[in-house]
């Protein structure tokens, strides 16, 4: 630990720097700019909250770091900075060295993302066969240790098991068990409960949150759910239309929002408090996101709509560590 | 698994047995063999006499008794025009079937496994249409245009390879084979190459067909974020789960080959089983035909069998029982 010390405070304190990412599919109806001007930053040891609704373009800046975009896709522009190294212009063999080993990601769906075809062992191995030069023996202990980390009892005999023996939460368990595997520095987990009955739901978060502290590892966590990321994350960036609307500190941000669609998201969390009171939602749906309209993204659902927002789209201004996009933001205590 | 073997081998016996009910009622309907073997200014009494010898005076059923019994003995009778054994003709000439039909298949498969997967894994490109293109060329051209194409430019025009036979065979374990010489390798690409056009263009759709449905799963998006190369997505992850409808094509391709390789064999006066099989028609050598219905139906009950064996294979979530 003493001699981590010196290595760690010399390396900057941000790990992942995304600056201005555009990254947009040319589809046959039209482009779609999934992602369009969105820049945050991740500090070592950090949990950074990825929050917006479906179809806001979470999964794709999340895609776009570890160079995953398909054509139609592309990056149009933006920097991706991750340990001082420029990743969106970085070589496929480079980012193949980066991914799994550096950056690690997490899946949505568990009963899809394992191979059905090879055994729990065979897809663990594989990640240490890549990145790493243990020999069979020490890959086969390391599988054994972190299957054990996560929770899976009688891992040993497990590693000759296929996923399709495995319940969907012990195979999430496998999947986050990937993802240490290597000791990567930054773990990018999509959506990593949403596919899980609620009672696993809590499970499988604690187990993230120990698992990114142990290794002293970051973690973006993509979620629609601000309950979630409320609980989990020290930062928090709300996504629109593929824009950053919001950003802080996510203590600050859930206690006073500024802008409206934040607080929208907030006050859909059901309130034990209120527990009688009708559940409130944000009115309407995401727009087209081939279409849309002239100023801000968010004024056909916005209560506080105004001229100014139907003319000119809102900048992202800063204040401290906050930053917020709206015309009208929320004073600290107001609702709406 | 011991014991789904031994009901597979049940009902393979039956199969056969069914088969062998069909296979001799067809032939007694089917023309009167006893004038093939007879001089044409025969008296009645010799005709009644060949009748005789052949067995052709008793009763239907009693012919069918005959023949299953002869059969249970490993005697499937004698060829009236070569008056040998007819499982001894079909078996001197299987090999040489045998061998343009492997080196076909495995050659289709070599050539049409990649070109799938390459066109699976990137169907917009220019070069991923023109593989299908030709394809589709591989399947709609009759293999005898195909076959004599072949023979007039290789071997008449340019002179590359042999037009026609064996070529110099080997005695292997009581074989005669031509893959062990270079000059029967001369004598088989032709041949072969023929027989694989049409299954290599099929292979190639179903691989292209199941790469595309897998190519869009979780996890191969989950091996590319492991850092796993192109390479080892696309082949240590995705075919083997495209392979299962491939297995199966395979497996009934090859059946089909070794039974129908006829125009192919007939093109190239290739001496195996399909030019025997038209000579027997002709002269309607009944024991000969029945023999080599027999063999397919045996050739394809025990592929079907390998196949669902190669399925429990390559995906463990298929069981037998």
């Amino acid at each position: 630990m003493a001699e981590a010390k010196p290595a760690n405070a010399a390396a900057p304190e941000t790990l992942l720097r995304v600056e201005d990412l555009r990254t947009w599919f040319h589809t046959f109806s039209g482009t779609v700019k999934a992602v369009d001007g969105v820049s945050f930053s991740v500090k070592r040891g950090e949990i950074m909250g990825l929050v917006g609704e479906s179809g806001g373009g979470k999964s794709v800046v999340g895609f776009s770091i570890l160079g995953l975009i398909d054509p139609p896709g592309k990056i149009e522009s933006g920097a991706i900075e991750f340990n001082g190294e420029n990743l969106k212009d970085a070589g496929d063999a480079r980012l193949r060295d980066i991914r799994g080993r550096d950056i690690a990601m997490v899946f949505q769906d568990p009963m899809t993302s394992l191979n059905p075809l090879h055994t729990v062992g065979e897809q663990m191995d594989e990640m240490l066969r890549l990145h790493t030069d243990m020999d069979a023996g020490q890959r086969q202990a390391r599988c054994v240790q972190v299957l054990e980390d996560v929770g899976i009892s009688r891992a040993a005999d497990r590693l000759k098991s296929y996923p399709h023996q495995f319940s969907g939460g012990m195979r999430q368990r496998v999947v986050i068990a990937i993802a240490m595997l290597a000791q990567p520095k930054l773990v990018i987990a999509d959506e990593p409960t949403t596919a899980l009955d609620v009672t696993i739901q809590a499970q499988i978060l604690k187990l993230m949150r120990r698992q990114i502290r142990d290794n002293g590892a970051s973690m973006i966590l993509v979620t629609h759910d601000l309950a979630v990321v409320s609980e989990m994350a020290d930062h928090i960036t709300v996504l629109y239309c593929g824009k950053v609307v919001e950003r802080g500190p996510t203590d600050d941000v859930i206690r006073r929002p500024s802008h409206p669609y934040t607080r929208g998201l907030i006050d859909s969390i059901p309130n034990p408090a209120h527990r009688m009171a009708r559940l409130k939602q944000i009115p309407g749906a995401v727009p087209d996101i081939r279409k849309l309209p002239k100023g801000c993204n968010f004024q056909d659902r916005c209560p506080r709509v105004g001229t100014l927002c139907r003319e000119s789209e809102p900048p992202l201004v800063a204040t401290g560590a906050r930053a917020h996009a709206c015309h009208f933001p929320l004073k600290e205590g107001e609702t709406e | 698994m011991l014991g789904y073997t031994i009901k597979r081998l049940l009902q393979m016996v039956f199969v056969l047995w069914i088969v062998s009910v069909i296979v001799f009622l067809m032939m007694s309907f089917t023309g009167d063999p006893v004038f093939m073997v007879i001089p044409i200014d025969s008296t009645q009494a010799e005709i009644d006499q060949a009748r005789r010898i052949l067995g052709l005076d008793r009763s239907l059923f009693e012919q069918y008794l005959v023949f299953m019994k002869g059969m249970l003995q490993g005697d499937f009778g004698r060829s009236y025009v070569y008056r040998q054994p007819a499982m001894d003709l079909i078996l001197e000439r299987l090999p040489a079937t045998m061998e343009i039909v492997v080196v076909a298949m495995i050659f289709a498969a070599l050539v049409a496994v990649p070109l799938g997967v390459y066109a699976g894994a990137n169907p917009n490109r220019t070069t991923s249409r023109a593989i299908m293109s030709g394809s589709l060329l591989g399947i709609s051209l009759p293999s005898f245009w195909v076959g004599m194409m072949l023979i007039f430019l290789l071997a008449v025009q340019w002179q590359i390879f042999p037009s026609s036979g064996r070529g110099e065979t080997v005695d292997f374990l009581g074989l005669k084979l031509s893959i062990l010489t270079l000059d029967g390798w001369y004598h088989i690409i032709l041949p072969s190459l023929t027989l694989s056009l049409a299954t290599m263009a099929i292979i190639l759709r179903i691989t292209r067909a199941g790469m595309m449905e897998v190519m869009r799963q979780d996890y191969m998006k989950f091996a590319r974020a492991k850092g796993v190369s192109r390479r080892g997505v696309l082949y240590g992850h995705g075919l083997r789960n495209a392979l299962i409808p491939v297995v199966t094509i395979f497996g009934l391709q090859l059946g089909d080959l070794i039974a129908f390789a006829t125009i192919t064999e007939t093109i190239f006066a290739w001496p195996g089983l399909g030019k025997l099989l038209i000579d027997s028609i002709y002269r309607a050598d009944r024991p000969v035909i029945v023999v080599y219905l027999m063999l397919v139906a045996f050739i394809f009950v025990v592929i079907n069998f390998l196949v669902d064996m190669v399925y429990t294979w390559i995906d463990p979530r298929i069981t037998v029982k």
